[in-house]
């Protein structure tokens, strides 16, 4: 795919050109979304076609489901699908420098592409005490010590930041499978794995619903939780809240300050 | 006869390790003894989170209907949760000029909404388990740390807060994976009050008819 990193240096200038705003502290976490009024329109976008189309058709497939801990058509999806996607996550870790999870991930990959049948099934997760072990390169990004940017809502594929969406397109241009496989076998793998990002959607369908369709302002929901859950994911968690502490600084009146 | 040289009892040997760790214990048992009689500590803290977990795997697996269900989660909360520092946080400087007839009612309003909101997540966890797996010290309260492993996904943190300043020991903040439900709640009624332009009365509401 040579156009890839055409496509990617494009991109990245584009993410990149100006932006330098003042982040804010907000319900107790520091957000910096200098393009909201743009990321809300996106927003309305992405939530009218998780509503119309996504919705749908996911419990379209999850309504001819089977009883728990049993295995349905939806996991062997989800199962191949991700495991393509462990040859870019080796590579991240190791421009990380962090060889254990490149070489957990790594026999991972061996064990279920072998015994797993191409890696329908996941014998390595089940029997062998490799769990996946998740990374990309926006978290490579975060390691090198490159800032997290302004907050971005991507059309379909949802909440990010500059940072991670230049990572997601880097994750394109570097993967090895993609350099390996033939134009067709390329393309496969890509639908395999956007056919088992659907499936995940369609497993946590009530959760991403409950929050979609269910909150006051989702947008903002939506922002909170991203940024809450990649910054834990990078270690780079905020500061707990002490509502004590909170209301104590509330109730004290300076007569001065007024 | 020469006397073998004896160990400077300054110099740390491997030896005196256990010597030091003794010592060390001793000097923060005695340090903690004046606080004991009114301080939470990290086995209160997770005990606390033992039983409470233990009531809410008592009612996911009762198979009761959702709606007593429910129920039953909002009194769970009300027993192990500060609902009234919770209800006040996430109603943020609203609730400082706030009349006090109205800020009850509120929290009363906002108890419900959250043992249906969470209530509706908890039915996901049939057949998953919570493990407990530590408490220490943060900030002037506990935090406990725990693992929930639900069916076909990866283990996730779960980590509670808690704290005895209302008077008993009572946790007021949950960490899903760093996602954390004060930070969640304070975004989601700033929106709903804003929807409302500031009225409390017309949020409690919207409150009792949510979730």
């Amino acid at each position: 795919m040579p156009r890839l990193s055409l496509f990617a240096s494009l991109a990245l200038g584009l993410i990149l050109a100006g932006c330098a705003s003042e982040p804010v502290m907000q319900d107790g976490i520091r957000v910096n979304d200098p393009y909201e009024a743009q990321n809300r329109r996106v927003h309305a976008f992405n939530k009218g076609l998780d509503r119309t189309v996504i919705a749908p058709v996911s419990n379209l497939v999850s309504s001819g489901e089977k009883a728990p801990g049993q295995t349905g058509a939806m996991d062997l999806v989800i199962n191949a699908g991700s495991n393509l996607s462990l040859p870019g996550k080796v590579v991240n870790s190791v421009l990380q420098g962090r060889p254990e999870p490149a070489i957990k991930n790594f026999f991972r990959f061996a064990v279920n592409t072998t015994l797993g049948m191409g890696g329908l099934l996941d014998p390595a997760g089940k029997d062998f005490g490799l769990p996946e072990q998740d990374t990309d390169f926006g978290e490579t990004l975060a390691v090198w010590g490159v800032p997290e940017g302004a907050y971005l809502e991507l059309p379909v594929l949802g909440p990010s930041t500059q940072r991670d969406a230049v990572g997601k397109v880097v994750d394109l241009a570097i993967d090895p499978l993609y350099h390996l496989l033939h134009r067709d076998g390329a393309w496969a793998a890509f639908g395999l794995r956007v056919a088992s990002k659907a499936g995940e959607r369609a497993r946590f369908g009530d959760t991403v619903d409950s929050v979609l369709q269910g909150s006051a302002d989702s947008y903002a929901q939506v922002r909170l939780i991203y940024l809450m859950h990649r910054r834990h994911e990078l270690n780079q968690g905020g500061a707990e809240i002490d509502p004590y502490a909170d209301t104590a600084a509330q109730d004290a009146i300076d007569p001065y300050a007024e | 006869m020469p006397i073998p040289p004896r160990r400077m009892p300054s110099t740390l040997m491997p030896n005196d390790r256990r010597g030091v760790l003794a010592l060390i214990g001793g000097a923060a048992a005695f340090s903690l003894a004046p606080i004991r009689g009114w301080s939470l500590d990290a086995n209160q803290a997770r005990a606390l989170i033992d039983t409470a977990l233990g009531e809410v795997y008592r009612v996911i697996n009762s198979g009761q209907q959702p709606a007593q269900m429910y129920r039953d989660f909002e009194a769970i909360f009300a027993r192990y949760a500060d609902v009234d520092v919770i209800a006040r946080s996430a109603l943020g400087p609203a609730a400082r000029q706030a009349d006090p007839r109205a800020l009850a009612a509120y929290t009363q309003a906002f108890q419900g909404y959250i043992g249906r909101k969470y209530g509706k997540r908890f039915r996901e966890f049939v057949g998953s388990k919570i493990e407990v797996t530590g408490a220490r010290p943060l900030k002037s309260f506990y935090a406990v740390t725990s693992v929930a492993y639900l069916n076909g996904r990866a283990p996730m943190e779960v980590e509670w807060h808690v704290s005895n300043k209302s008077g008993r020991d009572k946790f007021f903040n949950i960490i899903i994976e760093g996602v954390n439900m004060l930070a969640s709640e304070r975004a989601e009624i700033a929106a709903m009050l804003t929807a409302r332009r500031g009225d409390l009365a017309a949020l409690t509401a919207d409150l009792q008819a949510s979730g």
